[in-house]
């Protein structure tokens, strides 16, 4: 049936070297744990992902109760948590998907380091990998804010103070930042939710398309 | 004039090509813009265009926060007399209307106030330059007569400058202050003390 239903489509459209040419490549020896365990260290890059996937799917259906308002994000974040079916799960998911996905990162980055995997020609990509390091950092960030409780709050403050040490340009970023000079609030809020679910989610994709658009092109590098 | 075979038709140059060699349409100067140039000089200020009309009000209404006029702070009566004001410092809260963006909430702040020697009155901002926790006058046994924060143990003297060797760096702000029919107006906003 589902082989009928490809068929008809493939007859038509001729998908087949579309996915072969993203999927249908062998995996080297040296990196495949099958062959030699310790190749569990190219695992992380991929780990890295499954979180990321993680993140977005749990983030979109968390925006579903979540309201980004000082009066009422504390309630919806308590109600989808304990009021919702399975709040805790879906809330759990992204509260540790947040720190895992750093830890992830941050050992995948270590694999790429001690291998010198980032030399000529995959400069690039390390530099790639970089952009997507800060971008993950501020999901994190602006992510930590939108619960609107105590710990939130002052986490942001001191988050902005340290923007506002930039030189010359600090007083200016904060206040872009917390879109307003002195108050964190109301409007704080608005613009921390818009960065955390569309503007760096939107980023994370593109700069994750180019990383794995170049690991395509160069292959894994080679053996040690 | 009739050209029996042309090879082909060079739009940069405006010359036509055929079999026996170039023909110049019209001599032209190298100056001149030619129909290619024109095209994409048109189209890049086309594109251009509606590149910037799409980002541009994106952009300013992000940045409108920075580019608002900078609000004046008001004067906000505590409801204190300033005769029971003394050279001790002493915890002085005032209330108001906090206007956040579409958000407006009654706010209640506090300051710390004393007459100095010359029966000057100071208004300290209790925010920490530290890093914005609240300080709190003579709260630390072994630092009596200073003002004491307790989130990284950051200390100032009771003129608000900071001690040194301790977390913060700078004097505590103070707010401006005005005496209307004897009591004491403080503003909303406290301001940093140049040292
Ligand atoms: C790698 C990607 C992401 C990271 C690291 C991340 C991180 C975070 C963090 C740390 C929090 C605070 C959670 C808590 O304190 O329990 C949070 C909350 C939230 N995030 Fe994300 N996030 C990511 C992606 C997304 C995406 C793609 C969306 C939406 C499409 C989203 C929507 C939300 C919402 C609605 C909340 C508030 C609910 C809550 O606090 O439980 N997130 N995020
Ligand atoms: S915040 Fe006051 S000492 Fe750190």
């Amino acid at each position: 049936m589902l082989t009928k239903l490809y068929d008809w489509i493939d007859e038509r459209l001729d998908i087949t070297p579309l996915w072969r040419d993203i999927a249908d490549h062998e995996v080297p020896e040296h990196v495949n744990p099958a062959h030699h365990f310790s190749a569990f260290v190219y695992c992380f890059g991929g780990l890295t992902f499954f979180v990321v996937v993680i993140q977005i799917l749990s983030g979109m259906f968390l925006m579903m109760y979540y309201v980004p308002d000082v009066e009422r994000a504390w309630e919806s974040v308590y109600y989808l948590q304990n009021q919702v079916a399975y709040g805790q799960i879906v809330r759990g998911m992204h509260h540790w998907g947040a720190s895992i996905v750093i830890v992830m990162m941050f050992l995948h980055t270590l694999r790429v380091f001690f291998q010198g995997a980032y030399k000529k020609p995959r400069e690039l990509n390390w530099i790639v990998g970089v952009l997507i390091f800060f971008v993950m950092l501020g999901l994190g960030l602006t992510g930590y804010l939108l619960p609107w409780d105590m710990k939130a709050v002052f986490a942001t403050k001191v988050t902005l103070e340290i923007a506002q040490s930039t030189p010359l340009i600090g007083d200016l970023l904060k206040t872009l930042l917390a879109g307003d000079e002195h108050i964190i609030g109301a409007q704080t809020l608005t613009r921390f939710f818009a960065i955390h679910v569309f503007f760096l989610p939107a980023a994370l994709l593109v700069l994750i398309g180019l990383h794995f658009l170049m690991i395509r092109k160069q292959g894994i590098s080679g053996p040690l | 004039m009739i050209i029996a075979s042309i090879d082909y038709f060079d739009y940069d140059e405006n010359v036509l090509l055929t079999k026996t060699g170039g023909i110049g349409l019209e001599k032209q100067d190298k100056q001149q813009v030619t129909r290619r140039q024109f095209l994409v000089y048109t189209l890049m200020g086309v594109g251009g265009f509606m590149l910037s009309s799409i980002t541009l009000p994106n952009l300013r209404f992000a940045a409108d926060p920075v580019l608002q006029p900078k609000e004046g702070s008001d004067l906000i009566n505590t409801n204190l007399k300033v005769d029971e004001l003394t050279n001790e410092p002493k915890k002085v809260e005032f209330s108001f209307k906090q206007k956040d963006g579409w958000y407006e909430k009654e706010t209640t702040q506090f300051a710390w106030v004393y007459k100095d020697e010359n029966g000057e009155i100071i208004a300290h901002s209790p925010v920490c330059k530290h890093l914005g926790c609240n300080v709190e006058w003579n709260s630390s046994e072994n630092h009596p007569n200073m003002y004491f924060c307790p989130c990284h143990k950051g200390l100032y003297y009771k003129d608000g400058e900071n001690v040194p060797n301790t977390p913060p760096r700078a004097p505590l702000d103070r707010y401006d202050y005005e005496i209307r029919d004897g009591y004491l107006y403080l503003s909303t906003r406290a301001k940093e003390v140049k040292g």
